[in-house]
């Protein structure tokens, strides 16, 4: 299978709600991660990476971040003449309402987009999951096996996710039984990663409309077990799938340790959009230990296992400890934070004292001032 | 065909800076990496763009290589357009032969056609050797104001340093009655910043000229702008005020690094007003670790720290390792300090590893003889071994042998 031969397609805003305090005002693709990256940029630079030239990404509400952010998709090379990059944003037909319900709605939303493109295959991802994997060997293994339907999956204790699907296989990773997935138990669990023919999904999501299915994991997947020949790519790397805001902020945090960082941001190159900031300035009496720093920032105090995204300032005299502090976030002199997580353009006046504890960051929402 | 621009602007890039020996060993003085993440040949793109030029003309021709790859399409300056945008022009074969471009008033001259295509009103000469910012616009409006044939870039320097510059004398109404070209005894400290504006119908009818004339040399400072004020056309001197300095020595660049890191100095590079665009490397933000201690410095992404940088500029993905010192110093785009090493009062250019316990540089405190002191230089991707010492002042452009 050549890559250029697999149509991308990318939902920007499954899961929304499980980051709720993080997308009230964005997709789950645009909520800003790891100092200088959105979550979708992991999804599109993958794709890339493996070679796929054309994608698509299923936005369904507060796109505008979103928008912004991917722009023309220049930054990941997908402004192009042939392919590139299309936003597929929600829209009313005489059958549908527009704002779809589940997976198998939205995508019959993209049919259109779908039906016209070339590509042979269809690879289909979600934004919160982080892993920087190369999909072609995915490709690989399903041409190998000679898959319907090729499924990413993980060992792990199962997030919170509901409707994940629970995977049993075979010693040749021959899927022989789906399941709900069981919150908090360790499994092997799908990370919503599927490759297929697209004209199979074409007619397994035309059939699924027709007879008023909604799930996609339970309705598709699980009722063509038998007629289908499904199999698992369990992912390498790093991967994590957000569940909640607790997730999000240690996920944020794992990049401190060295091999994860390689593993997620390295492995392949990350693209995202570019600030054109300068470098980080450190002052006369800064210190910092174990901490992530984006361009931009501007350091005159302490900072401790924290990670600070671009155009963060830390005063005079200020103490960051376990902390997570978004894109110009404003910190004054004198201040201290302790296991906090702030959104884009917080500002913390001088003097001010936060602390929230490690499985319980005090979450401050975007541009308040404290 | 083109619409009609009213200035576009002709970058001079070709030039080697050989004062600055193994840095431009591969590439050219304009791509010269300066201040965490740019290139020289930034600050002059991001004016042009900051003051709505947007077709510039970028010559080339002392090792182009990595200077075009660096400028590609233009798309990180927004310089990517349908109508104008950045041109590399080298050098090429025609009908009469081949030649270099033999000096600076000789490369407008061999590419009159591609000014010819926008017809402007004004050209705009720059070159790619200064930091500074500047918005262009506001001199090309003093040249119509002033009605001017040529308007040419002017700042006030110390009267020490004076006599390094081609200064100008001025009368009160901005018009310029002399030039000295680096005189022995100033009696002007206005200098000259190598930004010139010119009216194109002027500047081409002088080009022409000046090509004809066998006893020139070709250049805009020597010969066409003397051509042209002894012919009596309107020459104006327009006052710039505000950060300026040429790259040209191993000194001022190091030098010119460090002036980021000092508060005092009036060149803020995070004004978003007028932002200096470059191309950003693809790497994850830089990380400190417990080991490490930086202070009062200038850190680019991708950079990975356990030792202790203080007073000193990192570009992209420099490693610093547990137990390394970098101090006083400028390390380009993924050198290496591996632990137990030094270095000080140094460059440290692209990909060089400075191997453990290597002592790079000295302070100059340090040095009995101050006439040996001066900046040590490594060359990109040189190795320097175990234990090996550059000496102040050095500049090494080949492996050094450790000594362990």
């Amino acid at each position: 299978m050549r890559a250029n031969n697999v149509l991308g397609l990318i939902f920007s805003n499954t899961y929304d709600h499980y980051l709720n305090e993080l997308t009230a005002m964005r997709s789950m693709g645009s909520v800003p991660y790891g100092g200088r990256y959105r979550l979708i940029d992991f999804q599109l630079s993958a794709m890339v990476n493996s070679g796929i030239g054309k994608v698509g990404i299923i936005t369904k509400s507060n796109y505008q971040s979103l928008m912004d952010h991917v722009g023309n998709g220049r930054a990941w090379d997908l402004s192009r003449k042939n392919g590139g990059l299309f936003i597929l944003p929600p829209f009313n037909t005489s059958t549908a309402s527009g704002i779809y319900s589940g997976r198998i709605e939205a995508i019959s939303n993209a049919m259109d987009f779908v039906s016209h493109s070339d590509e042979e295959y269809i690879l289909m991802t979600d934004c919160n999951t982080l892993y920087n994997f190369d999909f072609a060997e995915m490709f690989r293994q399903h041409e190998k096996t000679g898959a319907d339907i090729t499924i990413a999956y993980i060992n792990g204790v199962a997030p919170k996710i509901v409707e994940l699907a629970e995977l049993e296989t075979d010693d040749g990773n021959r899927i022989t039984g789906i399941s709900r997935s069981r919150s908090g138990v360790e499994s092997n669990y799908a990370i919503n990663v599927y490759l297929m023919r697209k004209a199979l999904l074409e007619r397994l999501i035309n059939e699924a409309m027709s007879l008023g299915y909604h799930s996609f994991t339970m309705d598709i997947l699980l009722k063509n077990i038998d007629k289908l020949k499904m199999y698992g790519f369990k992912a390498p790397g790093y991967v994590r799938m957000l569940d909640d805001m607790q997730s999000y902020f240690e996920a944020n945090m794992s990049l401190l340790d060295s091999d994860n960082r390689k593993a997620l941001c390295l492995s392949q190159p990350v693209y995202t959009k570019v600030k054109d900031d300068v470098p980080a300035i450190y002052g006369l009496n800064s210190e910092v230990k174990n901490s992530l720093i984006a361009d931009g920032c501007v350091i005159e105090g302490q900072v401790i296992n924290s990670v600070l995204f671009r155009g963060v300032h830390i005063g005079k005299g200020t103490v960051i400890k376990d902390s997570v502090l978004m894109q110009n976030t404003y910190v004054g002199d004198n201040v201290s934070l302790n296991c906090v997580l702030a959104d884009k353009d917080v500002v913390i006046k001088p003097g001010k004292v936060l602390s929230g504890d490690k499985t319980f960051p005090i979450h401050i929402g975007k541009g308040i001032v404290i | 065909m083109s619409r009609k621009h009213e200035c576009i602007a002709m970058l001079l890039a070709g030039g080697q800076g050989s004062r600055l020996g193994i840095l431009t060993k591969n590439i050219a003085k304009p791509a010269v990496p300066y201040g965490g993440k740019y290139r020289i040949i930034d600050f002059p793109l991001s004016n042009c763009v900051n003051s709505n030029i947007y077709t510039v003309g970028v010559l080339t021709q002392y090792q182009p290589l990595e200077l075009n790859d660096y400028i590609g399409n233009g798309s990180a300056w927004d310089l990517d357009r349908t109508d104008g945008g950045v041109h590399i022009l080298s050098p090429y074969q025609q009908i009469k032969g081949t030649e270099w471009y033999k000096g600076t008033a000789n490369a407008i001259y061999q590419n009159i056609n591609f000014i010819d295509r926008y017809d402007p009103e004004y050209v705009l000469i720059l070159s790619g050797d200064h930091i500074y910012k500047m918005d262009y616009s506001k001199m090309i409006n003093f040249h119509k104001e002033k009605n001017a044939d040529c308007t040419i870039a002017m700042l006030e320097v110390p009267w020490e340093e004076a006599s390094r510059f081609g200064l100008m004398l001025v009368n009160e109404d901005g018009s310029i009655s002399e030039f000295e070209e680096k005189p022995k005894n100033p009696r002007s400290n206005k200098a000259s910043m190598g930004v010139y504006v010119f009216s194109w119908k002027k500047l081409r009818a002088y080009l022409l000229d000046d090509e004809a004339n066998p006893n020139s040399s070709n250049d805009f400072g020597k010969d066409l702008i003397p051509a042209m004020h002894n012919a009596g056309e309107r020459m104006f001197a327009y006052a710039f005020d505000g950060y300026w300095k040429d790259v040209g020595t191993i000194d001022s660049l190091w030098e010119a690094n460090l002036d980021l890191l000092n508060p005092q100095v009036d060149l803020d590079l995070t004004d978003s007003s007028w932002k200096i665009y470059s191309k950003n490397p693809v790497t994850c933000p830089h990380y400190v670790a417990d080991t490490a201690k930086v202070q009062n410095s200038m850190i680019a992404e991708g950079c990975e720290i356990a030792g202790e940088v203080d007073f000193s500029v990192l570009f992209a993905n420099v490693t610093v390792e547990e137990g390394a010192v970098v101090r006083d110093s400028i390390m380009m785009p993924g050198s290496v300090v591996k632990s137990g090493a030094i270095v000080q009062y140094a460059i440290v250019a692209e990909n060089a590893v400075i191997e453990n316990n290597a002592v790079v540089g000295k302070r100059p405190e340090e040095t009995e003889n101050k006439d040996e002191w001066g900046v040590a230089v490594v060359g990109a991707g040189v190795n320097v071994g175990k234990g090996a010492v550059v000496a102040p002042k050095a500049m090494i452009g080949e492996d050094v042998k450790g000594a362990e």
